[in-house]
């Protein structure tokens, strides 16, 4: 393995193909993650579409993406194998000792993941500075930010949330992964977040909700707001495409069986 | 950067950098998180605050966006030790370069006088790792040159045990020890960088008087994370053994209550006179 940009634009995905891609992908993030014995799986396959329409689809070579929510680290390493960055030798040392694929994104190692994430409220106010240089440095490219809805409950968000708009970052676009389930709980009984958008509003965001695991929902991110600071609010499932994981708590932290990983494999390739 | 800290004194920064200079506002934690954005796209970043706001609120900030990734943002805390003194606790930071260079890569540099600055910066401009200034108010004797900015640097000599001052507080030992005579004082040191991890970095002259004579350190910090702690140890694993070895350091607020730096030193007993009578060399 080594550090490598070697991204591969495949802007030729149609509905088919993406859901193809899609399935794929998720399969082997869940063997990743069964052969690793850790969980983090709800939240991987609730923003996996996400980042891999924002890989294939939307990011040009300049771009730059921060996963905000590092525990889809999985998500976003399964994302970066389809694109040729990492390999299946790279995936197979998920979690292993002397790893540079940890449970969160780790520091300084690939070109593709610029800033190490994990503890939540740190990806939007890095990404904010990246944004804030490249506008005072008149440097070309978006910069993808993709927090979870629970994250929002970190001040950290907020005052990144004022300075961006203070200073206009209309290079900078949030996405946030509504899959509605946090760390103990739903969202809406833990911090009543379900007027994100309401709140976004005010602070001049251009607010869109999608459907995060739909590719002609998600396409409409391919029209970015031209000069307007953009926040997509991607309505998802957590656990998506796994009948027993969707929208269920414990696959936040749950690890999988050989039974249920087979299971979910059956219902993956159905 | 600052966070909304500054008046009267960066105005005139703010001038030359133009929107260069970025005012974060009160929120600190945002502030350090960007300005590791900000250096990941190859900017030269400085980030002003008073002590306790720059490293204590942000500090995850500074762990895992700066130094993990042993990004050279230089930041800036004024008024390290109780050199707020009244404003009170809260605008202390007793414990600032303890807890910083717990972290990878990052070294504190905490210049003694005014002049220390002018060497200091232009160095840290280059620097490839993350970087701690801690600031406080000069207190150079009238008439005084303490030479050229070094990390270590003999301030004055004498004939007892070697002083060793760390940081803005030498100012103080050395416009008392002039008073006195040479044969009846100590040799005084100042030192300005943190960690103290290298044998061959400490003069020869220092460690012979110490094997002599015996050491002893100063800080307005607390004892844990303190530079004499780090100094002790790399003295005994260096199995460099002074004579003897006093400590003073901060320790707090012993009264409950609160007043001026001096008053605190002097709580701490970290004042010159008070330190000086318990080494013997005044009564």
């Amino acid at each position: 393995m080594s550090p490598s940009s070697g991204k591969n634009i495949s802007d030729g995905l149609n509905s088919d193909s993406f859901r193809e891609l899609s399935r794929t992908t998720r399969l082997r993030l869940l063997a990743m993650h069964y052969h690793a014995g850790v969980g983090h799986i709800g939240g991987n396959l609730s923003s996996i579409d996400t980042m891999l329409y924002v890989h294939h689809c939307l990011m040009k070579p300049e771009d730059v993406f921060i996963l905000s929510k590092g525990h889809a680290a999985g998500a976003l390493y399964v994302t970066l194998w389809t694109l040729g960055v990492l390999s299946d030798e790279d995936l197979d040392t998920f979690h292993a000792d002397a790893s540079h694929l940890p449970g969160h994104p780790p520091p300084g190692y690939f070109k593709d993941i610029p800033i190490s994430t994990g503890s939540l409220g740190h990806g939007f106010p890095v990404a904010s500075g990246i944004a804030l240089a490249r506008k005072l440095l008149q440097k070309s490219g978006q910069v993808f930010c993709l927090c979870s809805d629970g994250e929002w409950q970190a001040g950290s968000n907020w005052e990144a949330l004022i300075f961006s708009r203070h200073h206009n970052l209309t290079n900078l676009v949030l996405l946030v992964d509504m899959n509605g389930l946090q760390g103990f709980g739903t969202t809406s009984a833990t911090a009543s977040l379900n007027d994100l958008k309401r709140h976004f509003e005010t602070f001049d965001l251009e607010v869109v909700e999608l459907n995060g695991h739909s590719f002609d929902s998600l396409k409409e991110m391919n029209a970015l707001p031209n000069g307007k600071r953009a926040v997509y609010l991607l309505n998802t499932v957590k656990g998506k495409g796994v009948s027993f994981m969707e929208d269920r708590l414990e696959w936040h932290y749950l690890p999988l069986t050989i039974d249920l990983y087979q299971k979910a494999v059956r219902e993956l390739r159905e | 950067m600052t966070g909304d800290l500054g008046f009267k004194t960066l105005e005139p920064l703010r001038n030359v950098l133009g929107n260069r200079f970025i005012n974060a506002g009160v929120a600190e934690q945002n502030m350090i998180s960007v300005a590791a954005g900000l250096t990941l796209e190859g900017m030269n970043v400085w980030v002003y605050s008073i002590a306790p706001f720059c490293y204590a609120r942000p500090f995850e900030q500074i762990r895992n966006d700066i130094c993990h990734h042993s990004l050279p943002v230089k930041l800036v805390g004024n008024g390290g030790g109780y050199a707020y003194g009244p404003m009170g606790a809260s605008h202390h930071a007793l414990e600032d370069y303890g807890s910083l260079l717990t972290l990878p890569t990052l070294r504190a540099y905490i210049p003694a006088f005014a002049d220390d600055l002018c060497s200091l910066v232009p160095r840290l401009q280059d620097i490839e790792n993350p970087a701690y200034l801690r600031l406080g108010r000069c207190e150079k004797p009238a008439g005084q040159d303490a030479g050229k900015y070094s990390p270590w640097r003999k301030l004055l000599p004498g004939n007892g045990i070697p002083l060793v001052l760390v940081g803005p507080i030498a100012g103080e030992y050395w416009k008392t020890c002039l008073e006195l005579p040479e044969d009846a004082r100590p040799t005084l040191w100042v030192l300005s960088e943190l960690p103290v991890d290298d044998l061959d970095t400490i003069p020869g002259e220092l460690l012979d008087q110490a094997i002599v004579q015996g050491l002893c350190i100063v800080e307005e910090h607390t004892a844990q994370g303190s530079a004499g702690q780090q100094l002790s140890r790399l003295l005994l694993t260096s199995n460099v053994l002074p004579r003897y070895f006093w400590h003073f350091h901060s320790v707090g607020y012993p009264s409950g209550t609160y007043g001026s730096q001096t008053f605190h030193r002097r709580e701490s007993g970290i004042v010159a006179r008070q330190v000086l009578d318990k080494l013997g060399f005044v009564s």
